[in-house]
């Protein structure tokens, strides 16, 4: 069961993937990137990470990419119009992607190959939202100070670039 | 339940494997796109590679280390995501394009 | 196996009595906001109106589904299914009542779905899912008062999520848990016997405030007056859902409502203590559905056979009264009552929120959109934030 749903889902975010490198329009893009998202934070639960699949779906899946559907609709983004790519793009490219993917595959195999299975539910709470926050906020508390630092600057940042000049 | 030709869970190195795999894409997608949002979203599926990676040898390690990562990893993405389609906009307003090859007013 | 044939039946029971719900919610709030508007609303299809619903299902199914020729086709018709989609999955981790046993049987389960450990972010991340399908519907309509409804009602969505999330951390402070069978039990018991440990009674702060913020950021949520703006009629033609016809319309509907279940269900879960009784078995809780039952059977039948105030309900009432009579009786049952009084509470307290939903939206004007934002911004989440320093500190003090 565990194999027929990372099957299942890892495939789901490698269509999804690919539809995102290779649709015209960017909403189409944009909805095939939460579709990774989704799959993804089907994976995470799989790995047993139940916060990071929860922040997942309500962080990146639920505001960023609602952000950018909302950036793209503002713009009016059409279809991208087929501009003179060169032939010789598909026929080199696509081959040197699946060699490199190839690679990696095959080296991390090698390296890797004869670790642990992963089992649903097979380790203990590492992953739950009562783990995770202690871990937060007494190992790596400096770190969070400072990631909300660094959301506020980009607030300030995203309204100074983004708003209108008043004449 | 029937009896399955594969095993019933899998190894890790599958979910590496499947990491480098949406990583490999989202480089692909960022060379070959030439819509500046489109580029954004693939380096948004870099990241989103980048933390099942993180999550995996959590899992492997049995510690929570790697999902904290990974959850640092989505904020930076967060506040990234803001002030990159800020820019956007601004380069939308200036220049009222959204190819990158028409934005080379730099250009030697 | 036995694990995925019960999962199954629950489902099906959880489904048929949830689509049942959101059909007669409708004629519901047709009928209370007709009442409080001093007219009478649907009252020819059946007795008084009770077969609307089924009228309206079977016009919106046979309707002809116009697909403009302007629309994004795709997008089009992936929008509704986006848009109910997440609505209806959020009803697999509430959970209805305790944890009983089958008579007759030797199966123990609980009144949910699935008890996850982290069922409150299950149900913040598919509400904040339920944006794309309204941004969606607004866009791909290709049409200018679409594309400001949706684009409207989806900022409407997003500004409101944040204090709702805040609001619903503080009395998480009390309970300590993200499950929420979990949150339930941790509410049970009286102080002094009398008054219910619900969280909004509970010490070291009583989280008033929290349940307050929470109600209008789940009106803002799910759409409702005085949050209605965009898909007010006599605003925007009718907002993000102007192109639709027929089914999808309906989808977008069916999905308004179910959100709204949603939310009440939530909120009596956090707040009003979800299946716990109001009244204490001592002082005689248990009755209180039988009693309840039993009165509107004899006000049925008092009016039906004694004082028909309209022509069919010499007919009618009587037989609504019967019935009330039964179920009455069907409370007094001690098998009956240990598994279904807890439902019978949870379906009160919904019951109750839903009809301050409706009665809402028969009284109040709505905002305009500026006066929306504002007040998310400038008002609700400094309060948010406030409340939740406030009860944290609390909880840390004692």
């Amino acid at each position: 069961m565990d194999a027929i749903l990372f099957f299942v889902f890892a495939a789901l975010a490698v269509g999804c993937a690919v539809s995102l490198v290779l649709q015209s329009h960017p909403i189409a893009s944009a909805l095939s990137l939460i579709g990774v998202m989704g799959s993804l934070g089907v994976l995470y639960l799989l790995l047993g990470g139940e916060f990071i699949a929860m922040a997942q779906l309500i962080v990146y899946a639920g505001a960023i990419m609602v952000l950018f559907i909302f950036v793209i609709m503002l713009l009016n983004a059409g279809a991208e119009p087929p501009g003179p790519k060169a032939k010789y793009l598909k026929f080199i490219g696509a081959p040197l992607l699946i060699v490199l993917m190839g690679l990696i595959g095959y080296f991390v195999q090698t390296q890797m190959g004869a670790t642990e299975v992963v089992k649903f539910g097979s380790k203990s709470d590492f992953g739950s939202p009562a783990s995770v926050g202690m871990s937060l906020f007494t190992q790596y508390l400096l770190p969070f100070e400072v990631t909300s630092v660094l959301i506020l600057i980009a607030i300030l940042g995203a309204i100074v670039l983004a708003r209108k000049e008043i004449d | 339940m029937p009896q399955l030709p594969f095993p019933s869970a899998v190894p890790i190195s599958y979910y590496l494997i499947l990491s480098a795999i949406l990583f490999v894409l989202g480089v692909a997608g960022f060379i070959y796109r030439r819509n500046i949002i489109t580029v954004f979203m693939s380096i948004e599926l870099m990241l989103n590679a980048v933390n099942l990676s993180f999550v995996a040898f959590s899992y492997k390690f049995a510690k929570p280390d790697g999902h904290i990562f990974s959850f640092f990893v989505m904020v930076v993405a967060a506040a990234e995501a803001a002030v990159g389609l800020a820019i956007i906009l601004t380069v939308f307003k200036n220049k009222q394009t959204l190819q990158i090859d028409d934005v080379d007013s730099m250009k030697l | 196996m036995d694990f995925l044939i019960l999962s199954l039946i629950k489902l099906a029971v959880v489904m048929g009595v949830f689509m049942t719900t959101l059909a007669y919610l409708q004629w519901i709030e047709r009928k209370v906001i007709a009442h409080i508007q001093l007219r009478v609303g649907p009252n020819r299809v059946g007795p008084h109106g009770l077969l609307q619903p089924l009228a309206d299902v079977i016009k919106l199914i046979t309707k002809e589904g116009l697909v403009p020729s302007h629309v994004n086709l795709v997008f089009y018709c992936l929008a509704p299914i986006i848009a109910v989609f997440f609505a209806l999955i959020a009803i697999s981790v509430i959970p209805f009542g305790g944890e009983f046993t089958v008579p007759f049987t030797d199966i123990h389960t609980s009144m949910q779905l699935t008890d996850l450990n982290i069922g409150l972010l299950l149900i913040l991340g598919l509400s904040g899912m339920g944006v794309y399908g309204v941004a969606l519907a607004g866009w791909a309509s290709n049409n200018k008062y679409a594309l400001i409804g949706g684009l409207r009602s989806s900022a409407q969505m997003i500004s409101y999520e944040l204090p709702m999330a805040l609001a619903l951390v503080a009395p998480l402070l009390l309970v300590n848990t993200l499950s929420l069978r979990e949150i339930v039990n941790a509410q049970d018991g009286f102080y002094f016997g009398v008054l219910p440990k619900w969280s909004i009674f509970a010490l070291p702060f009583p989280q008033v405030v929290s349940f307050i913020l929470f109600l209008i950021a789940a009106f803002a949520e799910t759409n409702r007056v005085p949050f209605d703006l965009p898909e007010a009629e006599n605003e925007l033609v009718a907002g993000f859902h102007t192109e639709y016809a027929s089914m999808q319309f309906a989808s977008f509907f069916m999905a308004e409502y179910a959100n709204m279940v949603t939310v009440c269900s939530v909120a009596t879960l956090l707040f009003l203590g979800g299946w716990h009784p109001v009244i204490p078995d001592m002082l005689g809780g248990n009755y209180v559905a039988s009693l309840l039952h039993l009165g509107a059977g004899a006000i049925c039948l008092y009016h039906g056979l004694l004082q028909p105030a309209r022509k069919w309900d010499k007919y009618t009432l009587p037989v609504f009264g019967v019935i009330f009579i039964l179920i009455g009786l069907v409370f007094l049952i001690p098998i009956v009552q240990t598994i279904l009084m807890p439902v019978f509470w949870f379906c009160a307290k919904v019951l109750f929120l839903l009809f301050i939903f409706i009665w809402i939206r028969g009284t109040l004007p709505r905002f305009r959109y500026d006066q929306l934002m504002r007040f998310a911004w400038l008002f609700m989440f400094p309060v948010a934030l406030v409340n939740l320093l406030v009860t944290a500190l609390m909880v840390a003090l004692f």
